[in-house]
């Protein structure tokens, strides 16, 4: 289907596409088997210029929006999610400096990310702070020369890789979610180490850590925007990535419809290859429209987020619940399709189910994105716009 | 550090075919590459740019086509392109092919070191790299497989053997040949294939060379190729008859009629 892509976003995808069937297709069921972070690859990309793709021009990136990360994310999805993870959550790390920073904090970070001389990582979670993300513990008291980093960050994608954190903690306890801040902190600031590294059900090859601040002592400039507004900063930048997310189910989505498609063209039983019996051509025909439905959904999202548009919670949260919803339905049916083969690590359909699974889990749980939308529902009456 | 680097578009494959009547490649349906073994010669001098300055300009000759190749080694990372293209130089042998690359060379003037991949992989012969440094009466290095060091006109390589490697130091400048052990070509960059769309191709034909029609294409080649054909498949298979003894003893009797032992 063709979505009009200019010139410059048809060559992000195709360059994309090269570099996940060139380098990462080659290494991905090992990386996932010995579960180490991507570096090569992250390097990869830099040289390639892929994280200038969300980085404006002034800052050495390419200005690109939404839809253009969707676009890189979607394309290393297909081949291997773990890997487009890790580099959509250094856009993700640097999302809320690029729209509250200053021009000093912006000049002084935000061309390393671009170059891939260093990877960002965004940290809101904590034990008692999931869905219920206002719950968080972690502490950032002003104090002489700076603030005063004391908690435990928990399940920070890119922790202990990423050289650049945004860190949401509570500059004034009293107010509880009011009182939240983001907050920059550079790997190696004495104070800051790295917990325990998760191991993980799937995309097994990105880095899953805790974050623990013991007495970590900030600069004051490291301060984004101003103090109180960290809770609200985080849940607008989620706003705007939910559409990535959902473009890395979409690729996860197509990678998996196309190892079942290739599967069942060449798996003979009942002497017929059983991509000519209706009952599997029917699975796969319902793995195509749910596949090119989420599709259709992230990229008009994404395109609303990159209109400037004020509200984009509704529209975001839906095309990164049903892009998450299809990736899970359809690598459960790509398994399928594929049998007894399927269910094994030699192919990859079996990788590609256990990776669908935390798009419905991360940057916002399905249902706590249901909640949202239902609530965004009750106020325009049902209707549209 | 002024490279140049030769390259060639070749069809995307290993799979050749043959029109019998006109003797030439068919090339509808195949997609035209940078031959694989000049992509190593492209990394190597955009390496060196890298590492000493000054600049890599990207030669072909070929049809205006080949214009795709050279806007593919600015992604790449190639500074300048110039691309040969003119009836005259059609069909051209190694020889008259080398020819008009090395007065395209005298006419950059400005060089320290000539990169070439070892062969290409639709005419496989290799020569045109040295019957270039030949020409231009310079010195010639082939497989080089590193750059150890790069002096005061000076440059060491190591270069492939067969049994091990060499180490040869030669004045600059020179042309070399590089083996693909030499290192792992880079992807496009976005900013590259960006600049690459609207980059100026400068394209010379037989009036900016200093050359005679002669000694250019098909007039100017010591070779010709007269035919090019499949060799025919026989196969000779003979069952041999008998019990296990008298099989072997057959066997025995026909490997002795041969000369094989």
């Amino acid at each position: 289907m063709d979505y009009f892509f200019t010139d410059e976003q048809k060559t992000i995808k195709d360059l994309a596409r090269q570099i996940a069937e060139e380098r990462i297709l080659p290494v991905r069921a090992d990386l996932d088997e010995k579960e180490e972070f991507p570096w090569d690859i992250m390097n990869e990309l830099g040289n390639s210029d892929m994280f200038r793709v969300f980085i404006p021009e002034e800052y050495e990136g390419l200005g690109g929006g939404c839809l253009e990360l969707c676009l890189v994310v979607e394309e290393l999805s297909r081949v291997c999610s773990a890997v487009a993870v890790s580099y959509a959550a250094s856009a993700l790390g640097c999302m809320t400096l690029m729209e509250y920073g200053t021009e000093e904090q912006k000049q002084k970070y935000l061309p390393d990310i671009a170059s891939g001389k260093k990877i960002g990582a965004f940290a809101v979670t904590e034990p008692t702070a999931g869905s219920d993300a206002g719950n968080i513990k972690t502490t950032a008291e002003k104090v002489e020369g700076g603030y005063l980093l004391n908690g435990t960050k928990q399940f920070i994608t890119n922790g202990g890789e990423a050289a650049i954190y945004t860190v949401i903690a509570l500059t004034d306890k009293t107010r509880g979610a009011r009182g939240a801040s983001a907050i920059i902190v550079e790997k190696d600031t004495p104070g800051f180490t790295f917990g325990k590294k998760e191991k993980k059900m799937g995309i097994r090859s990105s880095a899953t850590s805790e974050l623990i601040f013991k007495n970590c002592l900030v600069p004051e400039e490291n301060l984004l925007g101003k103090p109180g507004l960290g809770f609200i900063q985080a849940m607008r930048l989620f706003d705007k990535s939910r559409p990535g997310i959902g473009a890395q189910a979409v690729g996860l989505a197509q990678g998996a419809l196309e190892a079942a498609v290739d599967y069942a063209e060449q798996r003979v039983q009942f002497d017929q290859q059983i991509i000519n019996i209706q009952a599997v051509q029917h699975m796969l025909a319902d793995m195509a429209i749910q596949t090119e439905a989420a599709r259709a959904l992230v990229y008009a999202a994404a395109r609303h987020v990159d209109s400037g548009a004020k509200n984009v919670t509704e529209a975001s949260a839906m095309s990164k619940v049903f892009a998450s919803d299809t990736a899970m339905k359809v690598t459960v049916d790509a398994v399928q399709v594929c049998g007894g083969s399927g269910y094994m690590r030699d192919y990859p359909v079996e990788k590609m189910m256990r990776d669908a699974k935390i798009l419905q889990i991360y940057e916002g749980t399905n249902q706590v994105l249901r909640n949202a939308i239902a609530m965004n529902l009750r106020k325009r009456k049902g209707r549209t716009a | 550090m002024n490279i140049v680097v030769c390259l060639k578009q070749v069809p995307g494959t290993t799979q050749v075919k043959i029109n019998p009547e006109t003797n030439s490649l068919v090339r509808e349906g195949i997609e035209n590459i940078i031959n694989p073994f000049d992509t190593y010669a492209l990394e190597e001098g955009v390496r060196l740019r890298e590492k000493y300055g000054g600049k890599v300009t990207v030669m072909t000759m070929g049809p205006s086509q080949a214009e795709a190749a050279l806007r593919e080694a600015i992604s790449l990372g190639a500074d300048e392109v110039i691309l040969l293209s003119d009836r005259a130089f059609a069909v051209a042998d190694t020889w008259a092919t080398a020819y008009t690359i090395s007065r395209a060379v005298v006419k950059i003037s400005d060089f320290d070191l000539i990169i070439c991949g070892r062969q290409t992989i639709d005419g496989d012969t290799g020569q045109v790299g040295p019957e270039l440094a030949e020409m231009l009466e310079i010195p010639f290095v082939a497989y080089v497989s590193n750059i150890e060091e790069i002096g005061d006109k000076l440059l060491r390589v190591r270069r492939m053997v067969e049994e091990g490697h060499e180490i040869i130091e030669t004045a600059l400048p020179a042309v070399i040949t590089v083996a693909k052990e030499i290192n792992v070509p880079r992807l496009p960059s976005l900013r590259g294939k960006l600049r690459s769309k609207s980059a100026p191709i400068t394209t010379w034909t037989i009036n900016d060379l200093d050359v005679s029609e002669d000694m250019v294409g098909l007039a100017g080649s010591s070779t010709q190729v007269i035919k090019v054909f499949f060799p025919q498949r026989v196969s000779q298979a003979e069952i041999l008859e008998g019990n296990l003894e008298n099989k072997v003893d057959t066997l025995i009797d026909r490997l002795k009629g041969t000369n094989l032992c």
